[in-house]
C-alpha cells in the first residue's frame, strides 16, 4: 500500500518535472528561432521558399474546405433567417461567421494538419539524419538557416491563408444562397457591407490567425526539433503536432474572442 | 607535449546524463598524419568526434584544437572554427532535398561570394576526387551507400578543411567501396596537407592507411601506437580486437545475471 503511493508520487513528480523540463525547452527553443531570425530577412529568398512550402501547397486545401463551408454557412443561414422574414442578412451572417471565427479557426486548424505536420515530420527527419549536426559541423547555423526561416513562412502565410478561406466562404455564401436559392444579389451584397466592419472585424480576424500561425508553426518546429531520431519517435512527434496544435487554437481563439468582441 | 598536435585532449571526461562514457582521455593529434579511433560499438568513438566539433562540451578537461579549447569559443569562434573543419557522418548525412551538385556546393554557397560560374567548376573538381563527378545531377536517394558516402566526402572537403574526421566510414559498405573510401582518405589528406582523424571499429581496412592508432576501451584509452605496435602487441584487449576474436577482456555478454537463474532452471 504504501510502496504503491509512493509509486504513484514518484510518478506525479516525474511527470511534472518532465512537464517543466519541456517547457523550458520550448522557450529556449524559440528565443533561439527568434534571436538568430536575421537571415531570414537578409537572404529573404529563404523565407519565401518556406511561405511556398505551407502556404502555396496548402492553397487547394483552403480553397475547397472554404467554399464548401460557405455553401453550408449560407443554406443554414438561409433556412434560419427565412423564418424571420429577414432572408437578405445572410450576407452579413455568413461575412461575420467567417471573418471573425471560422476563417482563421478552420485555417489554422487546415493548417496545421497540412503544413504543421509536414514542417514538424521534414525537421525530425533532417535531425534523425544527421542533417542538421551536418550543417552545424559545416559552419553553419541550422536555426538561422533552416528552422527560422520556416518559422516566418509559416507565420506569414496563416493570415494570407486565413483571408483566402473567408473570400471563398462568402463566394459560396453567395453562390447558394444568391444564384441558386435567389436571394436578392444587391440586398446580400450592401447588408454584408454596411456591418462588417474593418477594424472591429476584419483586422482583428486578420491578428487572431497571425497569432494561430505563430503557434502552430512554433509547435510543429519545436515537435520535429525535439523528436526522438527514430521512426517511432517522428511518427508522434507529428501526432503531438496535429493534436496540441487544434487545442491551441481552439483555447486561444476562445481567449481572444472574449477580448476583441465582448467588450471586457 | 610537442608543439604540432593539432587537436589534443588533456584528461576529458564526458557524462551522459549520469553515464559517464570518456573518462580521463588523453590523446594527441598530430598535424598531418591520419589518426584511427578504434574501439567496440558504444565506447566514446563518436562522442570524441563531437567534443572535437565543439557539438559537445566535456564534464572536465579540455580539448584543444589548434591550442584554442573549443568549449571556452564564443559561438562566432566556434563557426569559425568549424569552417576550417570537415566532417563525414556515418550515413553521409546528405541533405535529401538537394542534388549531389548542390550538396557540394552547400558549404560554398553558405560561407563565399564566389561566382556561380566557379562554384560549378569547384564541385566539378571535388566530385571528380572522389570518382564521381559523372552523378552531379543525381538525387542522394538515387545513390548506393558508398556513393553518398563519397559525395558527402566531397562536401566534408569542399572548403580544404585542415582537419577532416570520419565517423565510422567504412560501416555498411563492400569490399570494393571499403577500399575506395580507405584510399580516399589517405590521398585527400595527403593531397590537401590536412589532418584526419578516422572513427572506426575496421581494423584491417584502417591499419592500413593510418600513422597512429589509438584504442578507447570502456571510455579510457586501452592502447595505442603505430600500426606496426598494433599488430604485434600482446596487450589481450588490443589482441583481442586486432585479432577478431569473441570473447576476452572485451566480454562477449552484456552484464546481466546468471544465466540458469535468468532461465528459471538455476538456484
Amino acid at each position: 500500500m504504501r510502496s504503491t503511493l509512493a509509486t504513484g508520487l514518484r510518478l506525479i513528480g516525474r511527470r511534472t518535472i518532465n512537464a517543466v523540463w519541456r517547457m523550458g525547452s520550448a522557450t529556449r527553443f524559440m528565443g533561439l528561432v527568434l534571436m538568430r531570425s536575421g537571415m531570414s530577412f537578409r537572404r529573404f529568398q529563404l523565407t519565401v521558399d518556406e511561405l511556398h512550402f505551407a502556404g502555396v501547397l496548402s492553397l487547394i486545401i483552403i480553397i475547397v474546405s472554404g467554399l464548401f463551408v460557405g455553401l453550408v454557412l449560407g443554406l443554414q443561414g438561409y433556412e434560419t433567417l427565412k423564418r424571420y422574414g429577414s432572408a437578405e442578412a445572410v450576407g452579413t451572417l455568413v461575412a461575420l461567421a467567417l471573418v471573425r471565427e471560422l476563417g482563421p479557426v478552420v485555417a489554422a486548424l487546415l493548417f496545421a494538419s497540412r503544413a504543421g505536420s509536414a514542417m514538424t515530420a521534414e525537421l525530425g527527419i533532417m535531425k534523425s539524419s544527421e542533417q542538421l549536426s551536418a550543417m552545424e559541423m559545416m559552419a553553419v547555423d541550422p536555426f538561422a538557416r533552416v528552422i527560422s526561416p520556416m518559422f516566418w513562412g509559416g507565420f506569414l502565410s496563416m493570415p494570407l491563408l486565413a483571408a483566402i478561406f473567408s473570400v471563398m466562404g462568402i463566394f459560396g455564401g453567395y453562390l447558394i444562397t444568391v444564384v441558386i436559392i435567389g436571394v436578392d444579389a444587391g440586398a446580400f451584397w450592401s447588408q454584408m457591407q454596411s456591418s462588417v466592419d474593418l477594424r472591429d472585424d476584419i483586422l482583428n480576424g486578420v491578428i487572431k490567425s497571425a497569432v494561430f500561425g505563430a503557434a502552430v508553426t512554433a509547435i510543429a518546429l519545436f515537435e520535429g526539433y525535439d523528436a526522438p531520431p527514430t521512426a517511432e519517435g517522428v511518427s508522434h512527434a507529428v501526432t503531438r503536432t496535429v493534436v496540441t496544435s487544434a487545442l491551441a487554437v481552439l483555447a486561444l481563439d476562445f481567449v481572444l474572442t472574449a477580448f476583441m468582441f465582448t467588450g471586457v | 607535449m610537442p608543439q604540432d598536435n593539432l587537436v589534443e585532449f588533456s584528461g576529458v571526461d564526458f557524462s551522459y546524463r549520469e553515464r559517464p562514457i570518456l573518462q580521463g582521455v588523453d590523446m594527441a593529434i598530430a598535424r598531418g598524419q591520419v589518426v584511427a579511433i578504434m574501439g567496440g560499438s558504444g565506447t566514446g568513438k563518436t562522442t570524441a568526434l563531437r567534443l572535437i566539433g565543439g557539438q559537445l562540451r566535456p564534464t572536465r578537461g579540455r580539448v584543444l584544437v589548434d591550442s584554442r579549447p573549443v568549449h571556452e569559443l564564443s559561438h562566432e569562434e566556434l563557426y569559425a572554427l568549424r569552417r576550417r573543419m570537415g566532417m563525414l557522418f556515418q550515413f553521409g548525412a546528405l541533405f535529401t532535398d538537394l542534388s549531389v551538385f548542390d550538396n557540394v556546393a552547400f558549404p560554398m554557397r553558405e560561407h563565399t561570394d564566389l561566382p556561380e560560374s566557379m562554384i560549378r567548376d569547384l564541385v566539378l573538381m571535388k566530385l571528380h576526387a572522389v570518382g564521381l563527378r559523372g552523378a552531379h545531377a543525381l538525387k542522394p536517394a538515387e545513390l548506393s551507400g558508398g556513393m553518398a558516402r563519397r559525395v558527402a566526402l566531397a562536401r566534408a572537403i569542399a572548403l580544404d578543411p585542415a582537419l577532416i574526421m570520419y565517423d565510422e566510414p567504412f560501416t555498411g559498405l563492400d569490399p570494393i567501396s571499403v577500399g575506395i573510401i580507405g584510399n580516399l582518405i589517405r590521398r585527400l589528406n595527403d593531397a590537401l596537407g590536412a589532418t584526419s582523424i578516422v572513427v572506426t571499429h575496421d581494423v584491417q581496412e584502417s591499419l592500413k592507411i593510418v600513422d597512429y592508432v589509438y584504442f578507447l576501451s570502456r571510455g579510457k584509452v586501452a592502447a595505442q601506437g603505430t600500426p606496426r605496435d598494433v599488430l604485434a602487441s600482446k596487450e589481450p584487449f588490443v589482441h583481442q580486437f586486432v585479432h577478431a576474436q569473441a570473447d576476452g577482456p572485451m566480454p562477449f555478454h552484456y552484464g546481466a545475471p546468471a544465466y540458469g537463474e535468468d532461465l528459471g532452471i538455476g538456484r
